[in-house]
């Protein structure tokens, strides 16, 4: 048996030095519906507890809409369960070019192409477009699916400070000669939840002549006025090259994603992006109701606006309560914490309190740097954000963090 | 001759990976790497930086995090390939 017990113990050597670094993830079980109340059995086997969800990216509040859940009956009943094709043998129907075509209007790009999720977007983006001739200049701080993808492609890497615009400038000039560049970076930052400087990123890329490519996952459909994203917030929606971004969270958090941008390289994307070519097709059901949704959030932006006000709300009632929140305008609102331990017992604390959030800690952020992340959603009504506040205020006052700021925090409970 | 370049090293990763107003100390034996003020993804812009500066290629196999974890790591690394 090739599987001998030396390669067993491996694997479990491998398996307890997670546990013992402390990175052991576990899955808790959730038995309704997403949503802002949620169903959860955690610990696996205990009883099922009815918590508010604080962790979700179910921004807009689509992944359990009724019109949402309509559409995909009717998708899998007029296009069927699945197609057992990749896209270019027999797996693209009608449908998927409509949401393709409805996603390059709402995003105000020239052409869209479905990925089966947008972690295959950023895998397959960058090698279909650039070669070693040219430069990839990476924001430090861009979600892991970009750093995968950057792996793949053999353009020279280059990378600047967390949103520094003097050092992204730099990284242009010494990248003159290089045959093309292209300046990569996320829309909305998953794990601060600030949103990158759109305006200096697109005026340098002119003046230094670069791409410029945004993964807006953490902000289609609810960032700008309209909820396009980054790009419309910031004022630069025509100067964008490729957007990634995903259907996963606000867009009916079902699965799927897309490069959508300027036409010649999405059909790069077409002809050559490897996830693309060589994974089945995004299923009838998840297209017909992204269809849905994107009609829903074209037609009206009161779920965007919930979210904003939501969101508003909810940084103003923790900053008055004194807890240390990272400032800034989107529905991601770290709780910041710098210690693990502190971080993980406080999730716990507030698990028991009735709100489900989850502690985040090196290396998923940098050391010294733990957080809970909040993330706020348009399902939650007033109520539910006063609960959750209410709960922070009690466990933050329980660890006495209230209104004490990094150095105190760090004082009291080490890094 | 190496004592030059562990001082460039060091103001190197200062200026590159560093915030202006840091105040983090950092001297030859400073864990770079492991200590989390630079990540994997972000080392290779020094990788990168002492390939130019002494017109060399450094394989991907040695550059591990464990060659760039302190200055006194990557001069034992450029001692492979230069006369340091």
């Amino acid at each position: 048996m090739a599987y001998s017990e030396n390669v067993k113990s491996f694997y479990e050597d491998e398996i307890n030095s997670i546990r013992q670094a402390g990175l052991f993830k576990e899955e808790r079980y959730i038995k309704s519906r997403q949503a802002a109340h949620i169903k959860v059995e955690y610990p696996n086997g205990a009883p099922t507890k009815n918590v508010l969800n604080f962790c979700a990216n179910n921004y807009l509040g689509l992944s359990s809409h009724p019109d949402v859940i309509e559409a995909a009956h009717k998708g899998l009943e007029d296009r069927g369960y699945g197609l057992s094709s990749v896209r270019f043998i027999c797996g693209t129907q009608d449908i998927h070019r409509e949401l393709e075509n409805k996603l390059s209007e709402f995003l105000g790009m020239e052409d869209t192409l479905l990925f089966p999720s947008c972690m295959e977007a950023n895998a397959g983006l960058f090698e279909v477009m650039l070669d070693k001739e040219d430069a990839m200049i990476a924001d430090r701080l861009v979600h892991a699916s970009i750093v995968d993808g950057i792996r793949l492609c053999k353009a020279q890497l280059y990378n600047f400070k967390h949103s520094d615009m003097s050092h992204l400038e730099e990284k242009l000039q010494e990248t003159q000669d290089c045959r093309m560049r292209l300046i990569i970076t996320d829309g909305v930052f998953s794990m601060d939840g600030d949103i990158a400087k759109l305006d200096t990123i697109c005026e340098l890329a002119e003046k230094y002549d670069a791409m410029v490519m945004v993964d807006d996952s953490h902000a289609t459909g609810f960032i700008g006025k309209l909820g396009r994203g980054t790009h419309e917030y910031c004022g630069v929606i025509d100067k964008v090259d490729i957007i990634t971004t995903t259907l996963g969270k606000a867009l009916g958090g079902a699965a799927g994603g897309c490069v959508s941008g300027k036409k010649e390289i999405v059909e790069m994307c077409r002809q050559r992006a490897r996830p693309y070519l060589f994974s089945n097709t995004v299923p009838p059901v998840v297209v017909a109701a992204a269809i849905k949704v994107i009609d829903l959030i074209s037609k009206s932006t009161d779920r965007r606006d919930k979210l904003e006000d939501n969101t508003k709300y909810f940084r103003g009632k923790m900053v008055q309560a004194g807890l240390d929140i990272k400032k800034g305008d989107s529905p991601i609102v770290p709780v910041m914490l710098y210690n693990a331990k502190l971080a993980q017992d406080i999730a716990r604390d507030l698990y028991a309190e009735g709100i489900y959030v989850v502690g985040f800690f090196f290396p998923v952020v940098p050391k010294a740097q733990a957080r809970i992340r909040t993330q706020i959603s348009a399902d939650h009504e007033k109520e539910h954000l006063d609960k959750a506040i209410e709960a922070f205020t009690k466990i933050g006052d329980k660890y006495k963090i209230l209104g004490k700021k990094k150095e105190e925090i760090i004082a009291m409970y080490g890094m | 001759m190496s004592e030059e370049v562990k001082k460039m090293i060091i103001d190197y990763v200062k200026k590159e990976y560093l915030e202006e107003d840091s105040t983090m100390e950092i001297n030859e034996d400073t864990k770079i790497i492991s200590s989390g003020i630079v990540d994997s993804f972000s080392m290779v812009s020094l990788k990168m930086f002492l390939e130019k500066k002494f017109s060399i290629k450094i394989p991907d196999d040695k550059a591990t995090p464990e060659a760039f974890d302190s200055a006194n790591n990557i001069i034992h690394l450029l001692k492979e390939y230069t006369t340091i």
